[in-house]
């Protein structure tokens, strides 16, 4: 499936630069290279668009494993994704920002953390504060963009929604709520072509001084019972977990029963 | 009258004395009622205990000892110095003159410190009283309204509240502006953030990017090491939480929660504090229009704020979703409901559907089977409406309404649109 967008008649002016930055995601159980899962969520969110036009952007090494993974992205419709080559242990922020300033997009949109090296969830903060660009994160959906400013759907927890504008050029990252990417089919990925582009290497050296290991796990917080005397301790180890106590209203008219489920309702403030 | 204590030996050794025929009344003359004096200070020095004045007599007749002190009417101790306030014993700390500040911006959702934001200053704590011989103080940033009144509790010793409208809402600029100025100011020694979404995550990078530092996240362990720079090492989640990466500490972190044990032992002051000038107005690229009404049909389950749940006992079916529309509330149903067709498969709540994490959970026509009571064991309200009075789900509702399912339904959306009728009057 191609993508309206990417025809060449609709790259006339006025339609929306949109640079994705995409990376090289880690399946969580065999961890092998895959697309990565919120990338790819912003890559959908920037082909839901209209009058967009798309480069997808990735720095990195170009090997076989991070191709594979690369033309999970094209498969996805494109015909082209810019790499700008960095060899490994660099800091790509010098490259991206300078690519990113040559091409001049409107929007840039990445996934919020990467799925392997650091992950913290920087780059798109680093970006934002070298081009001197506004950031939004934790995006649902771009909801229109005109005459500069772009309407965006924030997410907040429990499914709300927030809208914010932005005024363009920015970054935005998109969230886990935003919609799920599309599958990537194969043939398209395969015919996929990798623009290659040079950018000086900066190296990352306060990293070497660091030790990674697998993630252990978290020790469970103990309950510390501070009581004074052994009859407070000894009941707060012998407490029951719960003591069930809650108020049952038997032989109640139905008006009464709802009186009484409304003002529950009301203290606990859900009803709007 | 002077101001020395006299002691009288003779009466002393009266109220000693149970078995002294004035011994009731010297005991009243000194102040201690009918009870009898537990502890005193003998005439060397030493404190003495007379164990048979301990207790009471129990129903049958035996002498009972309840150390809790609870039942027994504490017994006056003689002598300056014995206090009998158990009320309130943490350590009061006031720090003068810091020599370094740590600086933590806590989310408080709601105006109140969140467990995180607890858990995070008692870290910080532990930055700031490391060395005895610098004690430093930790600075707490509060932007907007609160309702918070334990930030002494919480391990704060000095506040910066910034109550200004233009905090309002989600404005990550003029926040940051805020911290930079602050930054600026008093040049805290660390920065720390929680490490939530939209919160400290969000502001904490910006921060770091602003200010050039280098920042930990997902910091959930620190460690002293002389080694390291500023003297910490700190373990952070790296790689979408499958790494763990050991690094120094740098200036900016950001924590996950259960970082550190919260400050529960002492008391600290929450001195007010106020920059020296006042914060740059603002050019905000960023505006907030506000909340967003969500339609709760399309809140997906696991999420959802308040579900109305349907299982075997409801029959009507329209009303249901009548009721489930006018309360505003997302629509789950037990397994018996979806097995027979009247629900999705999706809107399974239990064990074997979506586990759910409901503030509100209303259950109607459901008897509460353990795989069902599984799913909903993260909510925090559950209401029950059942015709069986013997059922599980009774046994874990906090509000129990015996009665016919569609009638109390019909009720509650009766009552509520009543009540929404009359709101509309008054306004």
């Amino acid at each position: 499936m191609q993508p309206e967008a990417q025809a060449p008649d609709a790259q006339a002016r006025g339609a929306l630069e949109v640079a994705v930055l995409v990376s090289i995601g880690r399946h969580p159980l065999t961890g092998r290279a895959r697309r990565a899962d919120q990338d790819a969520r912003g890559v959908e969110l920037a082909m839901s668009l209209d009058k967009s036009r798309i480069t997808l952007v990735h720095a990195g090494v170009l090997d076989e494993e991070s191709e594979g993974a690369l033309r999970g992205y094209l498969g996805m419709g494109f015909q082209a994704l810019t790499l700008v080559e960095q060899p490994p242990g660099a800091d790509v922020i010098p490259a991206l920002a300078s690519a990113l300033s040559e091409a001049k997009p409107q929007l840039v949109i990445t996934g919020e953390r990467a799925e392997q090296g650091e992950g913290s969830g920087l780059l798109p903060y680093l970006l934002a504060e070298r081009l001197g660009w506004p950031m939004v994160s934790g995006l649902a959906n771009v909801e229109k963009v005109e005459n500069g400013v772009a309407t965006l759907l924030q997410a907040l927890p429990r499914g709300q929604r927030r809208r914010l504008q932005v005024r363009l050029p920015a970054i935005v990252t998109v969230d886990g709520a935003a919609s799920a990417a599309r599958q990537s089919a194969y043939g398209p990925a395969r015919r996929g072509e990798m623009r290659l582009a040079e950018a000086p290497a900066v190296f990352d050296e306060a990293s070497n001084d660091w030790t990674v290991q697998a993630a252990r796990k978290r020790p469970k917080r103990l309950k510390i019972v501070k009581a004074a005397s052994a009859r407070d301790r000894f009941k707060a180890a012998a407490a029951k977990a719960e003591g069930g106590g809650g108020q049952v209203l038997s032989d109640v008219t139905p008006e009464q029963g709802a009186e009484a489920i409304y003002k529950l309702l009301k203290e606990e403030a859900v009803l709007r | 009258m002077t101001e020395i204590l006299r002691r009288d030996p003779r009466k002393e050794w009266i109220a000693r004395n149970r078995l002294h025929p004035e011994h009731e009344r010297v005991l009243f003359e000194l102040g201690q009622g009918t009870a009898v004096a537990t502890e005193w200070m003998g005439p060397n020095g030493v404190i003495r205990k007379n164990p048979h004045g301990l207790g009471f007599i129990g129903p049958n007749g035996i002498k009972r000892i309840d150390r809790s002190g609870v039942q027994q009417a504490p017994t006056a101790g003689r002598g300056a110095g014995h206090s009998t306030t158990t009320a309130d014993d943490r350590r009061h700390v006031e720090i003068e003159a810091p020599a370094f500040l740590v600086a933590v911006v806590p989310d408080m959702p709601g105006g109140r410190l969140s467990s995180h934001d607890r858990d995070l200053l008692g870290l910080a704590r532990q930055l700031a009283d490391a060395d005895s011989e610098r004690q430093g103080a930790v600075l707490a940033v509060v932007f907007g309204s609160h309702k918070e009144d334990g930030f002494g509790e919480a391990g704060v010793d000095r506040l910066l509240h910034l109550d200004e409208e233009v905090f309002d809402g989600y404005t990550p600029e003029t926040r940051l502006a805020a911290l930079s100025a602050i930054e600026r100011e008093l040049a805290p020694y660390y920065w720390l953030l929680p490490d939530s979404k939209l919160g400290g995550a969000d502001l904490g990078r910006r921060l770091a990017a602003r200010i050039q530092e280098r920042p930990a996240t997902g910091v959930w362990q620190i460690e002293m090491d002389d080694t390291c720079e500023l003297g910490w090492r700190c373990t952070a989640r790296g790689a979408a939480g499958t790494t763990d990466i050991q690094r120094a500490l740098p200036r900016v972190a950001l924590a996950l929660s259960e970082c550190a044990e919260p400050v529960s032992e002492t008391r600290h002051a929450a001195q007010p504090m106020a920059l020296s000038q006042a914060l740059p107005s603002q050019l905000g690229r960023i505006e907030d229009l506000g909340q967003v009404a969500v339609d709760p049909a399309g809140v997906a389950l696991a999420e959802a704020e308040f579900i109305l749940s349907a299982g075997n006992g409801v029959k009507d079916w329209d009303g249901f979703h009548h009721a489930a529309k006018v309360l505003g509330a997302t629509e789950g149903a037990s397994r018996v409901a979806v097995d027979d067709g009247f629900m999705p498969r999706h809107r399974q709540v239990g064990a074997t559907g979506t586990w759910v994490t409901a503030r509100v959970y209303l259950a109607v026509g459901i008897s509460g089977a353990i795989q069902h009571l599984q799913g909903i064991q993260s909510c925090e309200k559950v209401i029950a409406v059942n015709l069986d009075p013997g059922c599980d789900m009774i046994k874990r509702a906090d509000l129990a309404v015996i009665g016919d399912s569609a009638k109390v339904l019909a009720a509650l959306v009766d009552l509520v649109a009543q009540q929404r009728e009359e709101k509309r009057d008054a306004a």
